[in-house]
C-alpha cells in the first residue's frame, strides 16, 4: 500500500507567540488545534484521529482537555522530526480507513520555563548508554558540533559556508513579523558571534522560543469539499540512525534513508522540488540533510549552500522561507511542525510575497529528531499542490 | 584552572566489570564469541548478531574521530569521539591538554579521572601534537 495521493493537508496553524509567559503548554496545544481547524474550515467534531509526540502533558490529557473523540491515536515520539513523521503516519491511517480527519499538535515553553530545555534534553537515566555518555557532558550543541567538526575534516567544509545557512534564513525572516530574529545578518556576523561548542557559533544555533502549532490531515473526499487550496501528500519516508555498535560515522544522517524512500514513493526527484523546508536546529544540520536528501553530492553541502543559494528569489533552492528555526521559531525545541507549515504555505501561494516561490507545485519537508551525533530519526515528506 | 565536576556513572551488574576496570586504570571492552566483533558501549549480547560476549582489555590508545570544545559552560571542556585501536569509537572527554591545539586524527591515550562519587571514568589525553 502506498500513501501517494491518499490524504491532504487541509489545515495549518503556527501560533504567533514566541514568548508565552501567561499561557500553559496545554492551552497552546488547544489554541493551535483551533487555529488549524479554522484554517481548514472544519470543526472539533470532525477530528477522529490524533497525533501527538512527547511535548506536553500527554496524549490522553490533551484529548480530554480538547474534547477529542478519537478512533485513532498515535503517540510516536522521535523528537523534533515527530511532526513530519506524523504527517506520513496520518496519511497511512487515512489510507487504511482508520480515521478521516487527523489532528497533529505541538506546543511548549522552553523560553519561559528555563528548566524546560534541561528536562527535555536530559538523558534518560534508565537508558543503557546513559552511564557511558552522561559523565562526558553531551549537550545539544556539542553533539551537533561533533558532526560539524568531522564534516570539516572530511570534506573541507568551512565555518563561512555554514554561516550562509543562517544568512539565508535571516534574509527570509526579515519579512516575518512574528520571527524572533528579524535582522538580516552577514557571514561576518555569524563568524563574529561567540563560539558555543566549537566549531559552532551562537548564530549557527536555532532560537529558543515558546509556541506551538497544528496540522490537519484529511481524507480526499473531505479535502475536496473544503474551500482552501489543496495540498496533497505524495510520499513519506522515515529512518532511524544510531551509534551502530560503536562504528560511529558522523558524515551522514538518517535522511540518507528517509529521503530516497519519500522521493521513491512520490515518484519525483530532488531536482523536481521548487522549495525545501529543512529542519535547521543548527546550520550543519541543513548542510548534511541537503547532501543526504540528494540535493548535492556527499561532502558538497558546504559549497551548495554558499553564496545565497538557499535565498528565495536568488538561489537555486529556496529553503525555510519563514526564517526557519534559526531565525523565526523553534517551539518546544522541536522544529518539525513548522517545516511542514511553511511548505504548505508555499504550495498554497500563501507565503510572504517577498519570499513566495513562483509556481510552487512540489515541495519537500525533512527533519532530524534526536541528536545528530548519537541517536536520531529522520522524517521526510513530499507535498504537492493539486 | 577549575575542574569540571564529572557526574558519577551508574554501574549495573552487566557493566560493573567496565567500571571495575576503570578503577584499575584500564579500559574494558566487549567482543562477541560468535562473530568476533568488538562493540561499544559494552553489552551482554552483541549488537551485530546477538551472540554472547566476553570482556577484553583495550590497549587504551586511539585517535580523535571528532571533538568539540564546549565554551558555553562554567568550565569549558572537550567532548570527543575517539576511535580505539580495537576499531570501535567511544564518546569521551579529552583532558590535560590545550583545547585550542586539538585536532581530528590526533593520537590519544587513556587516563582515568574521578567522578563525583570517586568512581574513575575513562578519558583520553593527546600523546602527539596536532599535525
Amino acid at each position: 500500500m502506498s500513501i501517494r495521493g491518499q490524504a491532504y493537508i487541509a489545515g495549518i496553524y503556527e501560533h504567533p507567540t514566541r514568548e508565552a509567559k501567561d499561557k500553559s503548554a496545554a492551552e497552546l496545544h488547544v489554541e493551535s488545534a483551533r487555529g488549524a481547524l479554522a484554517d481548514a474550515g472544519l470543526g472539533l467534531k470532525d477530528i477522529d484521529g490524533y497525533f501527538y509526540a512527547g511535548d506536553g502533558p500527554g496524549a490522553l490529557s490533551l484529548a480530554n482537555h480538547m474534547g477529542l473523540r478519537l478512533k485513532h491515536l498515535d503517540t510516536t515520539d522521535c523528537g523534533g522530526s515527530s511532526y513530519i513523521l506524523h504527517v506520513g503516519h496520518a496519511a497511512e491511517a487515512i489510507a487504511a480507513g482508520k480515521c478521516r480527519v487527523a489532528l497533529i499538535t505541538l506546543a511548549g515553553r522552553p523560553r519561559s520555563d528555563p528548566s524546560f530545555g534541561a528536562t527535555m534534553r536530559a538523558q534518560n537515566a534508565a537508558a543503557p548508554e546513559y552511564a557511558f555518555e552522561a559523565p562526558y557532558a553531551p549537550a545539544t550543541a556539542n553533539m551537533y558540533a561533533l558532526a560539524a567538526m568531522r564534516h570539516m575534516h572530511e570534506f573541507g567544509t568551512t565555518s563561512e559556508q555554514l554561516a550562509w545557512v543562517k544568512v539565508a534564513a535571516s534574509h527570509h525572516a526579515q519579512w516575518n513579523p512574528n520571527a524572533v530574529l528579524k535582522e538580516v545578518v552577514s557571514v561576518a556576523d555569524v563568524l563574529g558571534s561567540p563560539i558555543i561548542a566549537s566549531p559552532l557559533h551562537r548564530l549557527d544555533c536555532c532560537v529558543i522560543s515558546d509556541g506551538g502549532g497544528a496540522i490537519i490531515v484529511a481524507a480526499p473526499e473531505i479535502a475536496n469539499a473544503l474551500k482552501r487550496p489543496r495540498v496533497r501528500i505524495r510520499g513519506a519516508g522515515e529512518a532511524t540512525k544510531h551509534q551502530l555498535g560503536g562504528r560511529i560515522d558522523l558524515t551522514f544522517s538518517a535522511a540518507r534513508w528517509s529521503g530516497p524512500a519519500a522521493f521513491a514513493e512520490a515518484g519525483v526527484t530532488p531536482a523536481d522540488m521548487k522549495y525545501a523546508s529543512i529542519y535547521d536546529s543548527f546550520t550543519i544540520t541543513v548542510v548534511m540533510q541537503l547532501e543526504d536528501l540528494g540535493f548535492c553530492a556527499k561532502g558538497a553541502g558546504g559549497r551548495f549552500v554558499a553564496d545565497g543559494n538557499l535565498i528565495s528569489g536568488q538561489g537555486r533552492l529556496p529553503f525555510n522561507t519563514d526564517g526557519g528555526g534559526l531565525c523565526n521559531n523553534h517551539p518546544s525545541n522541536r522544529g518539525g511542525l513548522t517545516k511542514v507549515i511553511e511548505a504548505v504555505r508555499q504550495l498554497r501561494g500563501e507565503a510572504h510575497p517577498k519570499v513566495q516561490v513562483k509556481n510552487c507545485d512540489l515541495a519537500v519537508a525533512s527533519g532530524i529528531g534526536g541528536s545528530l551525533a548519537t541517536r536520531h530519526t529522520s522524517a521526510t515528506v513530499i507535498l504537492e499542490r493539486v | 584552572m577549575a575542574e569540571r565536576t564529572i557526574p558519577a556513572p551508574k554501574s549495573d551488574p552487566e557493566t560493573e566489570p567496565f567500571w571495575e576496570g576503570a578503577r584499575r586504570g584500564k579500559l574494558m571492552l566487549k567482543r562477541c564469541r560468535t562473530c568476533g566483533e568488538a562493540h561499544y558501549y559494552p553489552r551482554p549480547l552483541c549488537p551485530f548478531c546477538l551472540g554472547e560476549t566476553d570482556w577484553i582489555e583495550a590497549r587504551g590508545t586511539g585517535t580523535i574521530y571528532s571533538f568539540s570544545t564546549m565554551q558555553r559552560a562554567p568550565v569549558p571542556y572537550a567532548i570527543a569521539y575517539v576511535t580505539l585501536d580495537e576499531g570501535v569509537t567511544m564518546m569521551t572527554n579529552i583532558v590535560d591538554c590545550d583545547f585550542d591545539a586539538l585536532a581530528v586524527g590526533q593520537r590519544v591515550s587513556l587516563v582515568v579521572k574521578p567522578s563525583e562519587s570517586g568512581q574513575p571514568v575513562p578519558m583520553f589525553t593527546p600523546t602527539q601534537a596536532a599535525s
